[in-house]
């Protein structure tokens, strides 16, 4: 290494350029596919459309509270009419019922291509008959108050054939003609966006709208006392985004502040301070940079992870500082720097093992922290020593070492019960493995518990989707999507009939597929024939075939229609229904078929081996969402496991390999183990349920904490540990710490987590460490 | 003649103050009093557009103040219960339930005939205008709608019965179509 420093300074400023630029370029984004697999299955795949741009994941739930039922109801058409004329919005639904007679309109025109129960022997003279019969039945029941008026039009009751197919998809309660929330307190709105779920933007653009449609409605109404509630995916990635940068600026800000305190207290120079924060900078930079030119897109969560490593980068020029004073940069190089280089790979070994998740989170935050690292460590013994020069000594403050030299001594004597303390908590933990674990993917989740309780009120108020069983189909293009759909929902029946589910929603049902409508149409006789037919049908019903003037009619006009297209149905809900069910990809059609549990049945839930046993043969791929969800995190914790233990296994075989004594890997090992014991008995404790990024922070107490016990086999094998070392470690230490536990404050779960566990466990490694490795000739 | 017309009169003016204490409220006291139970029913339509009324029979059970089944036996079976607000009708296995909370003019309909059973003076008031004709032991409520939505939907609901037992109610709707229901308690109350 006989570089000048001039070329080594420009060429790390050279790099730090470049890093910069394409940091600045980089895309940020804070939305779910955080949590997302990477390389989904089928099933995963439709799970992850469904999150990012499907229909449930456009919704917004909007509540209109304070003033009176009257006002509120005043605001609610208000901000309807106001938000209906913004592009941005798809549909917004107030309980306003002048939209469904559109519809009720729409399926009545197209009754004899829609109605599945068009079939040739509906219009022979039995069917006629019977299905007449049938709604003069109907005419008996309260229900039938309700299909009167159409009788003469519709004597063989399509209109109510297609409506009982529909199911009974609750309502809203209402209030002065306009959705109220169960107490009636609120007025309720269901808004649709354009935008995705998963574009952020145009969620957080939409959701400025309607608040300012609000203020606006709010104005022009002088009700100042109303106020709007809202929730919805959209309203989560918006406020999660807001909350991670803010958060990210915030754990940044607290926890350079804090380890530049620390560092002021023991180098009292700003310029030791500043040169101690490059290795950190380019780390971070570093980190960023990996990420970007890997992944193309960075998440908050990984920025915010940032906090940590500062803690852990800056260890690398603390130790330079405190340890090359009096040995010199040669003597420093030789003695300590293999001890260094160790650690960094352990750590390296720690981060790495994430690279391989599929958990795409988990391995963003592996490359960042490798990367950083990995630049960090360089940047110090590179680059640090040519900017510095010289390093004054720097002297650890007397009182602070006769402490840590005392209180060395009062830790070895606390060996045994320590030992003894590890037993009885790795006992209690084996007890108590069934409670330590959180069950599901929702521990992960950035929604906080009160907008989590918001928005459960708003679901329930509005009987709102959530869409959780879906059976979906393919086809190469339109037609044979909904082709498929219709084979598939013939299997559905089925079980609707048999009581297994309540119902389910076709897009088929608005838009039947070009074979079925001429299916249907060619089911029908001509007028002649039908008079004919009706006249014998009719003889002992109570209805004469001369009333039945417009449904002859209205059969002759159907027979003579045209196809019916997407484009007949536009700006009626039955266009929004088909377009949220039907997703256009690149090599084809799906259609989305969603489950309805039955209504009577004690839980909401669908037996899901009898649905995929009724679908057997069919091409229909059923999903049951919570089950993916649920799947999909014990296929993260298998997988955490896993590469925790490699990640370890990677780390003794690389301490076996440089120490080549198993008394001295058992020195270094043992009081990393105990550490992961306390630290996971202490969360227990704490009452908080482990998840799979906790599992994750015991493989970096085990990466970052080695580097400790490194140390003090090193100084073991030469005696007594030196002040430099001691205080550099306990420096070290301090730093880790502050940068790990400052991720506890976070509200951000994966971030708490880690924080909560490597912030603890890294002190404890430290004293363990200070505890357990073998002195040689102590005093 | 003139005298005997003036002396029918006085009788019948004499008849009526005989029972003035009968009023509105004292039919609400009467049938609050009744406990529910079980009465098979005839319910007969009278359609314009149909060239005979449709019958249709059944039982009917109360179970005060506010559960009421109407189990429909021919033409075809069909089960209509009511609890509080929840509207349950099941038909040829489908099943359809509506809150009637959000639907102002449905629940003014059920009200007519769940207020009457249950004697609920203010729920009836609410919706109606009332008008009561007739004796304790044969009265007649007529009920008209006040509100003009209502109103354009039922014209008219009589119900008619002795002491606290209902016997019968008429809806005449706006399009001239009628219904009559009547009921025939089984457990002889």
């Amino acid at each position: 290494m006989k570089s000048s420093p001039l070329r080594v300074l420009l060429l790390w400023l050279l790099a730090m350029l470049v890093g910069g630029l394409i940091a600045w370029n980089s895309r940020f984004s804070a939305d779910m596919s955080f949590f997302l697999p990477a390389e989904p299955s089928a099933e995963q795949q439709v799970l992850i459309e469904q999150i990012k741009e499907g229909a449930v994941s456009r919704l917004l739930m909007l509540a209109i509270g304070g003033g009176d039922a009257e006002k509120r109801a005043a605001a609610s058409r208000d901000l309807r009419q106001r938000l209906a004329t913004q592009d941005a919005f798809v549909s917004i639904q107030n309980g306003e019922t002048s939209h469904l007679d559109q519809d009720r309109d729409l399926l009545l025109a197209h009754r004899y291509l829609l109605s599945p129960a068009v079939t040739p022997e509906r219009f022979t003279v039995a069917g006629l008959h019977a299905a007449i019969g049938d709604s003069i039945d109907l005419l008996a029941s309260p229900a039938g108050m309700l299909f009167k008026p159409f009788l003469t039009r519709d004597p063989t009751g399509e209109l109510a054939t297609m409506l009982a197919g529909l199911g009974s998809a609750s309502q809203p309660a209402s209030r002065d003609g306009v959705w109220a929330s169960r107490d009636g307190e609120r007025a309720m709105l269901l808004v649709q966006t354009r935008a995705h779920g998963a574009d952020t933007d145009g969620q957080e653009a939409a959701i400025r709208s309607i608040r300012s449609a609000f203020a606006e409605t709010r104005q022009a109404l002088g009700a100042d006392g109303l106020s709007l509630q809202l929730s919805g995916p959209g309203h989560f990635a918006v406020a999660a985004r807001a909350q991670i940068k803010q958060e990210v600026l915030l754990l940044t800000s607290i926890s350079s502040l804090a380890i530049i305190a620390v560092l002021f207290f023991i180098y009292r120079s700003p310029r030791l301070i500043g040169l101690g924060m490059l290795p950190v900078l380019s780390g971070a930079l570093a980190g960023i940079v990996a990420v970007s030119l890997t992944y193309d897109t960075v998440f908050g969560i990984t920025v915010g992870f940032g906090a940590a490593l500062i803690g852990e980068a800056v260890d690398y020029s603390t130790y330079y500082f405190m340890q090359s004073g009096r040995l010199g940069l040669n003597g420093w190089r030789q003695r300590f720097w293999p001890t260094i280089r160790l650690g960094v790979a352990t750590s390296l070994c720690g981060f790495g093992a994430l690279l391989f998740s599929g958990f795409p989170g988990l391995a963003q935050l592996g490359l960042y922290s490798l990367a950083g690292v990995l630049t960090a460590a360089l940047v110090t013994r590179f680059v640090l020593p040519h900017l510095a020069g010289p390093v004054a000594v720097t002297n650890t403050p007397q009182p602070l070492l006769k402490f840590m030299e005392s209180g060395l001594d009062g830790l070895s004597r606390l060996r045994l019960p320590v030992l003894l303390l590890a037993v009885v908590a790795a006992g209690w933990l084996i007890n108590q493995r069934d409670q330590l674990w959180h069950p599901d993917l929702s521990a992960l989740s950035t929604v906080s518990e009160a907008d989590a309780q918001i928005d459960g009120e708003l679901r329930a108020d509005l009987g709102a989707p959530d869409s959780r069983y879906l059976v979906v189909v393919n086809g190469a293009d339109q037609e044979a999507a909904l082709q498929a759909a219709e084979r598939t929902g013939r299997h559905l029946d089925r079980l609707v009939d048999a009581g297994v589910i309540g119902g389910y929603d076709s897009p088929a049902r608005f838009l039947p597929s070009r074979a079925s409508q001429d299916q249907r149409r060619a089911a029908l006789p001509e007028s002649a024939v039908l008079r004919q037919r009706l006249t014998v049908a009719l003889a002992d019903l109570p209805l004469s075939a001369q009333r039945l003037d417009a449904f002859v009619a209205d059969v002759e006009a159907a027979r003579k229609a045209p196809p019916l297209s997407r484009e007949n149905l536009a700006g009626s809900s039955l266009a929004l229904a088909v377009d949220s069910l039907m997703l256009q990809r690149a090599d084809g059609w799906s259609v989305l078929l969603p489950l309805h549990p039955r209504i009577d049945g004690d839980e909401l839930s669908i037996p899901a081996d009898q649905v995929r046993a009724a679908l057997a043969g069919s091409d229909g791929l059923f999903i049951d969402m919570k089950a993916e969800f649920d799947a999909l995190y014990s296929d993260y914790l298998s997988e955490a496991i896993r590469l925790s233990l490699a990640g370890v296994g990677a780390v003794i075989l690389l301490l076996a390999v440089s120490l080549r004594s198993p008394q001295r890997l058992t020195g270094v090992l043992l009081p990393l183990l105990i550490a992961v014991v306390f630290v996971v008995a202490g969360l227990h404790l704490l009452g908080q349920r482990l998840h799979l990024l906790h599992l994750v922070g015991l493989l970096l107490i085990v990466a970052v904490g080695s580097n400790y016990a490194l140390f003090f086999d090193r100084s073991a094998r030469q005696g007594k540990p030196d002040p430099e070392t001691l205080s550099s470690m306990g420096v070290a230490n301090l730093t880790t710490a502050i940068g790990f536990g400052t991720l506890s404050l976070s509200s951000v779960p994966v971030l708490k987590a880690i924080g909560l566990t490597v912030g603890p466990g890294a002190i404890l490694a430290l004293l363990l460490a200070a505890m357990f490795v073998p002195r040689g000739t102590n005093r | 003649m003139k005298n005997l017309l003036t002396a029918g009169l006085f009788l019948a003016l004499l008849g009526q103050s005989a029972w003035a204490a009968f009023d509105v409220g004292s039919l609400m006291a009467d049938l609050a009093r009744h406990p529910g139970g079980k009465a098979k029913f005839v319910e007969t339509r009278f359609l314009a557009v149909l060239d005979k009324p449709l019958k249709a029979t059944g039982e009917m059970t109360y179970i005060a103040p506010d559960r009421l089944e109407k189990r429909t036996l021919t033409p075809k079976p069909e089960l209509m219960i009511l609890d509080k607000d929840l509207l349950t009708l099941e038909r040829d296995k489908q099943k359809l339930s509506i809150n009637l909370a959000s639907q102002p003019q449905a629940l003014a309909f059920v009200d007519s005939i769940r207020g009457t059973l249950a004697g609920n003076r203010a729920a009836l008031e609410r919706n109606y205008l009332l008008h009561l004709a007739g004796t304790p032991d044969k009265w007649v409520l007529t009920m008209l709608p006040r509100d003009q939505q209502m109103a354009s939907f039922v014209l008219r609901i009589v119900v008619s019965g002795s002491g606290s037992q209902m016997r019968s109610i008429e809806y005449l709707q706006a399009d001239g179509d009628r219904s009559l229901l009547t009921i025939e308690p089984v457990d002889g109350r």
